[in-house]
């Protein structure tokens, strides 16, 4: 990428006082979404019996909003979001292609399991 | 050799301090690791939700195990690990702010945030050490394991009992819930009540049970309980090594050598660490007490 030619690396770029403030909002903002999610999960846990809505739904709404809460964490408080394009890449590529290949294996390999009865107990 | 290149010690394996991913090197491999680590607790996690499904009800749920509060009498289900998830949360935050601090030089507000972090992460802990002594020590109540025996289901079928836990519908002990593995489709009722005579003839042939350990589990399958111990021990491990970090990075902090070293870059890959312990608990507490 065209920056890290143009100027040498430096270790922990600094910032100035009215840079802080503008990153100290959107840190406090970040908190107040991922409050408001842990909420609303903790609800949907205890209540969703009483609002009607089928397990299946909730269970997916619950990793629905846990990936939108890793996505802030890692991109934010993490700061993934504003490094370098191939730093993304190396960490979020191999980490997406190898969960997604023990998931492919939990479903395609899991119909097996009906076999480990006779081996387990 | 007259074309020898003498290289400068300082810039020979910093590329002319250009670095290709524009991050130290120290950076880098706090992602690296932490890349690898997070693929280490997705096998954990893949590896419960399969088991959780494949004994269906033969599995407790985590709202019916973690249902204590300290200092309040009563059913609270998972109102306590929302607060440890909260506790988290915030120390991640105050981590965050720590680092910011650092970027403008602020030597006061970075001591400030890590000091709250410490404090934020040794509560975690202490929590945890809480909950998993109320998950060892388990219920009055208890359970019995069942014996050796068979049992009928609506459908005809028949289910051993050996190892099933049944667990008593209420405080008079007068009825024994037994589950099974609910047929695709069937969850209406995926217990069998025992009453009377089958309900003493249960009790002879079993054992009691209180609490959970490796081999044992009152809530349900043991294997709960093994996972419950290792993917929150792992995790707990890493907060415990986090605190670790976290104070030693403090008392460098403390003692002014961030300072003279011109930035906070320690603040940084340590703060990478604490968000990454933050962000594993985000997936545990969904997928072990929520799901």
């Amino acid at each position: 990428m065209s920056h890290s030619e143009d100027k040498p690396y430096q270790y922990a770029v600094h910032h100035s006082e009215e840079e802080g403030k503008k990153t100290r909002k959107r840190i406090w903002l970040i908190f107040w979404v991922l409050l408001a999610i842990t909420s609303v999960e903790v609800m949907l846990g205890l209540f969703w019996k009483e609002i009607g809505v089928n397990w299946a739904f909730v269970k997916m709404t619950f990793i629905i909003l846990t990936v939108i809460k890793a996505f802030y964490i890692v991109s934010e408080y993490m700061h993934l979001k504003h490094e370098n394009t191939w730093l993304k890449n190396t960490i979020i590529i191999p980490y997406v292609l190898f969960a997604l290949y023990i998931l492919y294996h939990i479903f395609t390999e899991g119909v097996y399991s009906e076999m480990m009865e006779n081996w387990l107990y | 050799m007259s074309n020898t290149v003498s290289l400068d010690n300082k810039t020979a394996w910093a590329g002319d301090n250009k670095s290709p991913f524009g991050a130290s090197y120290g950076k880098l491999m706090m992602w690296f690791f932490l890349m690898s680590d997070a693929l280490s607790f997705t096998g954990f996690l893949s590896a419960y939700g399969f088991y959780r499904h494949y004994y269906g009800s033969l599995w407790p749920t985590a709202e019916n195990v973690f249902t204590h509060f300290p200092f309040m009498h009563g059913d609270h289900p998972l109102l306590y690990v929302a607060l440890m998830t909260f506790i988290l949360i915030m120390s991640s935050v105050t981590m965050v702010l720590a680092v910011e601090a650092g970027h403008r030089m602020d030597k006061k507000g970075v001591t400030l945030w890590m000091l709250l972090t410490l404090v934020g992460g040794a509560i975690f802990l202490g929590s945890q050490a809480w909950e998993w002594s109320h998950f060892i020590h388990g219920t009055e109540l208890g359970a019995i394991e069942l014996g050796r025996g068979s049992f009928m289901l609506p459908d005809g079928s028949v289910e051993l009992t050996k190892g099933v836990i049944a667990r008593w519908a209420d405080d008079s002990k007068e009825v024994l819930l037994l589950p099974w593995r609910e047929v695709a489709g069937d969850v209406t009722s995926p217990y069998l009540q025992l009453t009377g005579q089958a309900l003493a003839e249960a009790v002879q042939n079993g054992k009691a049970i209180h609490g959970a350990n490796l081999t044992h589990n009152e809530y349900g399958h043991p294997l709960f309980g093994d996972f419950f111990f290792f993917i929150t021990g792992f995790h707990g491990t890493h907060v415990l090594s986090g605190v670790i970090l976290n104070f030693i990075i403090f008392v460098n902090v403390l003692m002014g050598t961030y300072e003279k070293r011109g930035h906070y870059e320690m603040v940084e890959k340590v703060g990478l660490y604490w968000h990454f312990v933050d962000l594993v608990w985000v997936f545990v507490f969904t997928f072990f007490y929520l799901v």
